[in-house]
């Protein structure tokens, strides 16, 4: 039994190696979603309450970012963020900051996107209601996004999926330096790429196990008080 | 003494104005049911007065001091409201009710025995704790009530509160209703476009339609007397005339209809073009006799074209010679038992000079409004 174990050992990176690029990458995505849903949720539902000149414009822009390739955006971080770019005084690029960037633009329209229409599928007097009852605004808010919590598990779950998942931009912003920017997707590119396709298997099977583990978490909240 | 007043105010929607009204006062203390059909304004009008939607123009006053835009949290948090559809939130029965209280800071023991109180008042109060979504449309009304009831407002808005229940359980609940708003001297405004349910709980009765106040007074003047043409077809006085007076003594005037002369209570100038109302329960039918009518006694002979049978009640159209088409009546069961209407039976149909309201025609069609 323990020589089966020993020969998957030894396929692994470096224990220490291996926990850095788990964290890296929870850090990562984990700080991504949480920016995210602080800028999307009230985004959405601000979106989803209010009528005013643009707004369909806006929202076209949100349906189209939610569908945004991840190299692209990867290409416009890193020009910002360039030494020529805007932003590149700020000398974030291949830092893990740069890549908690690319990930909050791509996660950010997905977060609005379900969350505008999970303020828009609740009763349109729901808010009213709210209001009716002395809510102030930011008590409406507040009581919306309880209404809503089950569609916004959704977007946490889906966010935190896409960026999880995500490789292009993050290679391209973090440059999968050892020990400073390698997550778990880009060092699954990097033992493709070199051969070792029984070290990438692991780290992919590890990712998927992950993503398992933060859904079940996610969907056991969600489900937790249906009512 | 008014609780809130609009003065003026006007509400538009893409430049088109879907409420406009001169004045309207909510007096403290009084159940004043706001009757129109739908498309009337009257869930808009019910945001002007819950101080959610500021108007275009115009002026809202709280006990006669103006309120200030947007209204302050504090003034409307002395309204409460309540919807066709009891909208409950997730969670249980109690927690809705605790919501609006938890707003106010109010949390803990007391709070709780506020809203089991107020659950028990509206007969609910064992289903505290069950899911509020699992509620039959009956006991989540019963809980959308006693959820604004907890907070002792100033001023209750109902807008159509149960329109989607059955009728037993809607009669029921209404009186139950009527019973806690005037027991705790709650002002109430209720929304419904059923003059039943208008006429059984209000102390006065504001007619709306197409965004307009058309009349407000007690059920009896909305009745008796409405204030235009477009009033009295919407209280479906049933008959509604145009004439003119010809002559007039100190109680009475004798309005030319056709080729027919009406005698009225109400008193016009000679000359006045008048549209004369005559409810349609006010109508006597009785087969033809030989009795000349008593001075200032309506009474025409003609034959039932049409009987419509209502259950306890039957309607007949009497063709009596009017040009505007045949007059209605409504006679009960027993009436009808003895008179065996058909079309075509000679009757008599009889009315007093009391029950024929005149309204002046100011040359302008209200139905146009």
């Amino acid at each position: 039994m323990t020589a089966p174990l020993a020969s998957l050992g030894a396929l692994l990176p470096a224990p220490g190696e291996l926990a850095g690029i788990i964290l890296l990458s929870l850090f990562v995505s984990g700080v991504a979603i949480v920016v995210s849903m602080l800028v999307g949720v009230p985004a959405g539902i601000f979106l989803g309450l209010h009528r005013f000149p643009g707004r369909s414009f806006l929202v076209t822009l949100v349906n189209t970012g939610m569908g945004l390739p991840p190299v692209v955006v990867g290409l416009g971080v890193f020009l910002l963020l360039a030494r020529s770019g805007p932003f590149g005084g700020l000398d974030l690029l291949y830092t893990p900051w740069a890549m908690v960037l690319a990930q909050v633009v791509i996660a950010t329209p997905l977060v609005v996107g379900i969350t505008l229409a999970a303020i828009q599928g609740l009763d349109e007097r729901l808010h009213l209601q709210i209001l009716s009852l002395g809510a102030s605004r930011a008590q409406l808010y507040l009581k919306l996004v309880k209404e809503a919590r089950l569609s916004l598990v959704a977007a946490l779950a889906a966010g935190f999926g896409s960026i999880i998942s995500e490789v292009g931009a993050v290679m391209m912003v973090g440059g999968n330096i050892k020990g400073q920017t390698r997550v778990m997707t880009t060092a699954i590119v990097l033992e493709t790429r070199q051969g070792e396709f029984a070290n990438a298997i692991v780290l992919g099977v590890i990712l998927l196990a992950l993503a398992l583990g933060i859904n079940w978490l996610f969907t056991a909240v969600q489900q937790r008080r249906r009512a | 003494m008014s609780l809130l007043a609009l003065a003026g105010v006007e509400v538009a929607r893409d430049g088109k104005a879907i409420l406009s009204l001169e004045g309207l006062d909510v007096r403290a203390g009084e159940l004043l049911a706001l009757l129109g059909p739908t498309g009337a304004g009257k869930s808009t009008l019910l945001r002007v007065l819950h101080l959610l939607e500021r108007p275009a123009a115009g002026s809202v006053a709280w006990r006669g001091a103006p309120v200030p835009w947007p209204a302050p949290l504090d003034l409307r948090r002395r309204i409460a409201m309540a919807f066709q559809d009891p909208l409950l939130f997730s969670g249980s029965t109690l927690e809705n009710v605790l919501y609006g209280l938890s707003l106010r800071g109010e949390t803990g023991v007391a709070a709780r025995e506020k809203a089991t109180e107020a659950l028990r008042l509206l007969h609910v109060d064992h289903l505290a704790e069950r899911r509020a979504r699992t509620l039959s449309g009956g006991e989540a009304q019963r809980t959308a009530l006693a959820r604004a009831l907890v907070l002792r407002p100033e001023l209750l808005l109902l807008d159509e509160p149960f329109a989607a229940l059955d009728a037993p359980i809607r009669r029921h609940l209404l009186e139950e209703l009527t019973q806690v708003v005037k027991a705790h001297g709650i002002t109430c405004v209720y929304v419904t476009h059923e003059q039943g349910e208008a006429f059984s709980v209000a102390d006065r009765i504001a007619v709306l339609r197409r965004g307009r106040l058309l009349q407000a007074g007690t059920p009896e003047e909305v009745l008796l007397r409405p204030a235009s043409r477009a009033v009295a077809r919407f209280m479906q006085t049933g008959n509604i005339l145009s004439g003119v007076v010809t002559r007039r003594s100190e109680a009475l005037s004798e309005v030319a209809v056709g080729a027919c002369v009406l005698f009225s209570r109400t008193v016009l100038p000679e000359g006045t073009a008048v549209d004369a109302c005559v409810r349609r329960e006010e109508v006597l039918v009785e087969a033809p006799g030989d009795a000349a009518p008593a001075p200032g006694l309506n009474r025409f002979r003609g034959t039932v074209a049409t009987v419509f049978d209502h259950g306890s009640t039957m309607q007949l159209k009497i063709d009596a010679g009017f040009s505007e088409g045949p007059l209605q009546a409504l006679i009960t069961r027993r009436v009808a038992h003895d008179l065996a209407p058909r079309p075509g039976l000679p009757v008599e149909a009889t009315f007093s000079a009391a029950s024929v309201h005149l309204i002046p025609r100011e040359g302008r069609s209200d139905d146009d409004l």
